[in-house]
């Protein structure tokens, strides 16, 4: 009789939001708690293992991706109110952020472009389909802003924002190493190029270093995406 | 808590609406955003529980990103073929972009900027 209530259960669970998103919450937690074991390494990056752990039970369940979005929609929903929410650290860093306009827009300018064109030439040189290379356009912008961009310039939404979650990957793995590098050490400086290039996920990270790089990291992000919706459906149209 | 997502939903909604009134090509949320940004600009201070509520919901950010970036396995078969220009452009362009940001800021704010530290 047991196997037989085994199945039952699975298959009301299965069927039910309440798998997808405890999945998600589940998946997050043991994939931070790893992050803070390995001390807050970059490469235990915690959204990493959480979508690793995610599409592996998953597959292992042969639950499909629609199936379990129907109870990871909850999270996914609060990307909205939490880009609302950024209005925050934006307004109590907003006298510093007003002083250093001019260069914030500047820099805003060139490293808006030098991420959108270099990502569009590299994939088109190595021989990318259209439909790839119109779904990198946006993927620097947080994931509510590039999915509207790819559906309007002709892209895969649902690729774009997988490729938006990678490029946040890579960044937040990434910026330690290349600011070293580069000698880059003012925080308002770092955090703003992490937002701008690596959105939600670099700004979150901003955070953890200090709440000036996440306010410089979260107008980076929102400006960036600003920026690139109204230019890119102009400049490819 | 309940106050705060009660506040940003209404600001995304006023965002919502506004993009579709005026046709605007830019998402609701960044509207919204917009929209909370210059109330609290107006009356000059954050309430508390908004300051809370806020700092709570963007310390765990990236959990928001998870669900999106599981999509992946609905493109296993395009990344898998098209994984080199891909991945060459998704990592050139993140350290390109991020590399421009950087100099550039640090070019144009000189001196004062390079002392702080990390």
């Amino acid at each position: 009789m047991k196997p037989m209530l085994i199945t039952d259960t699975w298959v009301y669970l299965s069927a039910s939001p309440l798998l997808g998103l405890t999945l998600t919450l589940v998946a997050y937690q043991l994939a931070f708690w790893l992050f803070k074991r390995s001390g807050q390494r970059a490469w235990a990056n915690p959204v990493l293992i959480a979508i690793l752990i995610i599409t592996l039970f998953l597959t292992a369940t042969k639950t499909p991706y629609p199936r379990y979005f129907e109870g990871a929609q909850f999270v996914h929903f609060l990307l909205g109110p939490a880009t609302v929410a950024l209005a925050v650290p934006l307004f109590a860093y907003w006298s510093r952020l007003r002083r250093m306009a001019f260069p914030l827009v500047v820099a805003l300018l060139a490293g808006s472009a030098t991420a959108v064109f270099s990502a569009m030439a590299i994939a088109r040189v190595l021989g990318a389909s259209l439909e790839t290379i119109f779904s990198l356009a946006p993927k620097s912008v947080t994931t509510p802003i590039a999915m509207g961009i790819a559906e309007q310039i002709g892209g895969l939404p649902s690729l774009t924002a997988v490729l938006v979650v990678l490029t946040g990957i890579l960044g937040t793995i990434g910026f330690p190493t290349l600011f070293r590098a580069l000698g880059v050490r003012d925080q308002a400086a770092q955090g703003f190029a992490v937002g701008l290039a690596a959105h939600g996920l670099g700004t979150a990270r901003a955070f953890l270093v200090s709440e000036e790089m996440g306010a410089f990291a979260a107008l980076a992000m929102g400006l960036n995406g600003l920026l690139t919706a109204v230019l890119l459906p102009l400049l490819l149209r | 808590m309940i106050y705060t997502l009660t506040l940003l939903l209404l600001f995304q909604l006023a965002g919502e609406l506004l993009v579709r009134a005026l046709e605007l090509p830019i998402p609701g949320p960044v509207i919204g955003m917009a929209l909370l940004f210059l109330t609290l600009l107006a009356r000059g201070r954050v309430g508390d529980e908004l300051k809370t509520g806020a700092g709570s919901l963007l310390q765990h950010l990236s959990l928001l990103f998870v669900p999106a970036g599981a999509g992946v396995m609905l493109h296993l078969q395009r990344v898998a073929s098209e994984w080199l220009p891909i991945t060459i452009a998704l990592v050139v362009s993140t350290f390109a972009g991020m590399a421009v940001t950087a100099l550039a800021l640090k070019a144009m704010t000189g001196k004062a900027a390079g002392v702080e530290k990390t």
